[in-house]
């Protein structure tokens, strides 16, 4: 029996009339990969948003690893050991590559954290300026790790590691974004859409490292788009259409299931298909 | 009971005046996203037509107020052709930078054309009363209310049933689908300037009547007003910028009415905080609604910085330490003492609106608040003049942290008007608290500086202490840069949702960052009070505040180096060209629209 990292109930989240992410429940297990598919405009972002508490539902609770964590801030989820990446790029432009990922390491910074209520602030001021022996180690102990982590990439990012992020390429700031998110250490990753953009050669690439994070044993979750990638990938499948969850199961079973056909190619498409065979 | 009813109808006729600088705000703000800085120097051009037309050609009144309307107008349509329209590709910090510098060239050239003194601009009515009730009213109340609803109608009835009525409100609703809809986006942003400009131009000429007295100080004040008003209605929101205008009008009268003339303001600027902390988005809209302005990523200039090598930094120190054993003249000092203290305030203001992206427009009061606690703790508790330095360093960065940590969750425009807020209230405490800060009489006396019981009163020493300080507080900042702190600034500015979402909590960083620079800027407003040894409200005021900005800016947002090298050329190039006192915030307004359109990122870059 598999222990349950993520698990949502009766999530929603309304914007005016339209209920963008309506009544989801999934349970995703440790270690599993699911991959959330639905056409554009179905919610998987704003779900995204719901469970990395970039947003805040209006029905249902989050759970993760079986603690209530419905509306904390991204902050302490981050904390907690969720990370993402977001569908449209969010790198920090003017920092280097290796700032970049950096901040990803941000909560896990100890020497020149020290966890002391009220004046920890201060102390983190203070420490940042005198820069003693450990907070020194740290920093080198996390610029090696962040090494590693970029390493992954081939020869992608390495050699760019003090660019500024804006000078990167679009797949580059993908990259970018991911090995940001492994630098926190996640216990759980969120990805939306890490292929956009990208070709052939880069989009196989990438299957490649998400398969090898999979059999490290990391959680995750998926938003994607392209079929054969999600159905190589995912121990299960998720389809989302107008908010609501239309499909779940194996990837196979769910790509022959006339609701989801229906939801990819419109509305009374597949009616018509009938009528005419 | 019949004084309220005074109060009301002077709230409400106020507050008609103040809508029609809001309303142009609105219009702006819904077409293009902008807070338009300049307003007020609108109105106060349409205040000083009027007084020409008034005056000097004698027009009646009719005509008076068409012929400020149209030239009021022409002046929004150059500003919109010349100030903005180049700037519609670049980034989101550009235009609210443009409007501040043509909001300082118009005010200079309005100052220089007809000198600072107030002017009466008599009222083309006659000056009788009508009882109404228990109240009074005049004629003048009756065409301000009169001019009011006559722009709100034919606003109404333009935006409603014309076609470019129609582009204009497409244009603020969706500004890319009215463009691929064939909108002719220029041509709205026009409209919108020379309606915005016709109506702000008119209420300057209406205010300078109803007071009987217009002068250059109007300026600010309007675009504050008007910038209340319309946040409170909610940005963008026509009719709610209407209804904010009166409710800030009424507000203003009743605290009048109860606390006195000196409290107006305060109240205005209190109510805008307010709204800012609890309803962001205005009153009217809804609390759930998604920030207006996703600006996050865009908002800095994306730019390279000039790297210097270390050696060329360290000759440069040098030879500025060893200057004053050079024969140079006691002027040169006394300028360069002045950069050192500007200096000192834009390695402040780089690290919170350069490296943390929080653009303030009020970093004066942190010299106010640093120069009055050093000054009061060396003469009221005899402090030593530099603990005192210190003590006020701290006060600034303690108190100006709290202050200003409401508009901690803002974002964008609105930081910069909660700062600029945020700064007129703490020069309006300095002036009403009188039982510690001696009030509009100020502080006079205040001891020289000295340093453990040597007074520093020679030129010399008193730059090698500035001098000193300064490059302290500098090499601070680059190792504050250079840890973790300043790639999570950093973070912060380019992206504060992907920075949360990696647990940078913003409270916690903003807060940092400004008590960091809070410390510097208290630093420098104390060393400033011991050396000027009389200050008052106004000695630290937005002037000094926007000087400050285009040094940074000049420098390169974020960058220490070049804060410094700023300071010392927007201090020392008018000296060196012996430019005429008057014409210098000419000037720097002008630097500060030439930088924004030809070198966004400064002469060293953004960091």
């Amino acid at each position: 029996m598999s222990t349950t990292m993520l698990s949502l109930r009766g999530l929603t989240r309304r914007f005016g009339g339209l209920t963008a992410v309506d009544a989801i429940d999934l349970d995703l297990a440790k270690g599993e990969l699911i991959s959330i598919i639905g056409p554009n405009g179905a919610g998987k972002t704003t779900l995204f948003n719901l469970v990395t508490g970039l947003d805040l539902p209006d029905a249902g609770t989050v759970r993760f690893e079986g603690q209530d964590i419905t509306g904390l801030s991204p902050e302490r989820l981050a904390a907690e050991g969720i990370a993402r990446t977001f569908q449209l790029g969010r790198v920090f432009g003017n920092l280097s590559v290796m700032d970049n990922v950096l901040i990803g390491a941000h909560t896990r910074l100890r020497a020149v954290k020290p966890a002391v209520p009220l004046i920890g602030p201060l102390l983190e001021l203070g420490l940042a300026l005198l820069r003693p022996a450990s907070v020194k180690a740290e920093e080198e102990r996390l610029r090696e790790e962040v090494k590693v982590i970029l390493a992954r990439f081939g020869e992608r990012l390495l050699p760019r590691i003090d660019q500024p992020a804006y000078s990167l390429s679009y797949a580059n700031r993908r990259r970018v974004e991911i090995a940001r998110a492994l630098a926190l250490r996640p216990r759980l990753l969120l990805l939306d859409e890490p292929t956009a953009g990208m070709n052939p050669t880069e989009t196989t690439e990438m299957q490649g490292l998400v398969a090898e994070l999979k059999a490290e044993g990391l959680t995750i979750l998926l938003i994607e788009h392209k079929l054969e990638m999600v159905m190589r990938l995912s121990d299960r499948v998720i389809v989302m259409d107008e908010g609501k969850k239309i499909a779940e199961g194996p990837g196979e079973q769910v790509r022959g299931d006339p609701k989801v056909i229906e939801a990819y190619l419109g509305h009374g498409l597949t009616t018509k298909q009938e009528s005419a065979a | 009971m019949s004084s309220w009813l005074d109060y009301t109808i002077n709230g409400l006729i106020v507050g008609n005046v103040y809508a029609l600088v809001a309303v142009g705000l609105a219009l702006i703000f819904g077409v293009s996203r902008l807070i338009n800085f300049a307003q007020g120097s609108i109105y106060l051009v349409g205040a000083y037509i009027g007084w020409v037309a008034v005056v000097q050609l004698h027009t009646p009144l009719p005509l008076t107020i068409i012929v400020v309307a149209v030239a009021a107008a022409l002046v929004g349509l150059i500003i919109e052709r010349f100030g903005l329209r180049p700037l519609q590709n670049s980034v989101r910090i550009a235009p609210l930078l443009a409007t501040i510098g043509i909001s300082f060239v118009l005010d200079q050239l309005v100052m220089l054309t007809f000198s600072p003194n107030p002017r009466a601009l008599p009222s083309q009515l006659p000056d009788i009363r009508f009882q109404i009730g228990g109240g009074t009213i005049g004629p003048l109340d009756l065409l301000i209310a009169g001019v009011g609803l006559t722009s709100a109608l034919l606003l109404f009835v333009f935006l409603r049933y014309s076609k470019l009525g129609w582009a204009v409100r497409a244009t603020a609703q969706d500004r890319d689908a009215a463009m691929q809809m064939g909108v002719d986006v220029n041509r709205v942003n026009q409209a919108v300037f020379g309606i915005a400009a016709a109506l702000g131009g008119v209420s300057g000429l209406l205010v300078g009547m109803y007071y009987n007295q217009i002068d250059t100080a109007m300026s600010l004040q309007a675009t504050l007003k008007g910038v209340v008003a319309e946040v409170v209605g909610g940005a963008g929101n026509v009719p709610g910028a209407v209804i904010g205008s009166l409710l800030l009008g009424l507000v203003e009268s009743y605290g009048v009415a109860v606390f006195g003339t000196s409290y107006r303001n305060l109240f205005a600027f209190l109510l805008l905080v307010v709204v800012l902390v609890l309803r962001p988005n205005g009153l009217f809209a809804s609390a759930r609604q998604a920030p207006p302005e996703p600006l996050t990523g865009t908002f800095i200039a994306p730019s390279r910085p000039v790297r210097i090598p270390r050696w060329a930094l360290l000759i440069a120190t040098a030879v500025f330490a060893i200057l004053p054993l050079l024969p140079v003249s006691f002027y040169v000092l006394q300028t360069l003492i002045n950069a050192w203290l500007l200096g000192m305030l834009a390695l402040s203001l780089t690290l919170v609106a350069g490296t943390i992206g929080q653009v303030s427009l009020g970093h004066a009061a942190l010299l106010a608040i640093g120069a009055y606690t050093s000054a009061l703790l060396s003469l009221t508790f005899a402090v030593p003049v530099g603990l005192a330095i210190i003590g006020g360093g701290l006060m600034s960065a303690a108190l100006g942290t709290a202050l200003i940590s409401p508009s901690f969750r803002l974002r964008g425009h609105y930081v910069s008007i909660a700062t600029l807020a945020i700064g007129e209230i703490v020069s309006l405490v300095i002036l009403n608290w009188e039982s510690v800060t001696r009030g509009p009489i100020g502080i006079s006396g205040i001891p020289p500086l000295s340093l453990f019981g040597y007074e520093l009163v020679s030129p010399i020493s008193i730059y090698w202490f500035s001098f000193i300080v300064m490059v302290v507080l500098a090499l601070l900042q680059g190792r504050l840069l250079g840890s973790h702190l300043g790639r999570s600034f950093r973070a912060i500015r380019d992206d504060d949702i992907a920075a949360r979402a990696y647990g940078l909590s913003l409270n916690r960083y903003k807060s940092l960052a400004f008590i960091f620079g809070g410390f510097a800027a208290g630093v420098s407003g104390g060393i400033a009070a011991h050396l000027y040894s009389y200050i008052n409200h106004e000695t630290f005021n937005t002037q000094q505040s926007i000087l400050a900005l285009t040094v940074v800016i000049l420098g390169g947002l974020g960058n220490v180096v070049g804060a410094i090298l700023g300071a010392v050329a927007l201090v020392g190039l008018p000296e060196v060209f012996r430019i005429a006192a008057e014409y210098r915030i000419l000037i720097y307004g002008i630097v500060l629209l030439l930088l924004v359109r030809f070198r966004p990122q400064g002469l060293l870059g953004t960091m």
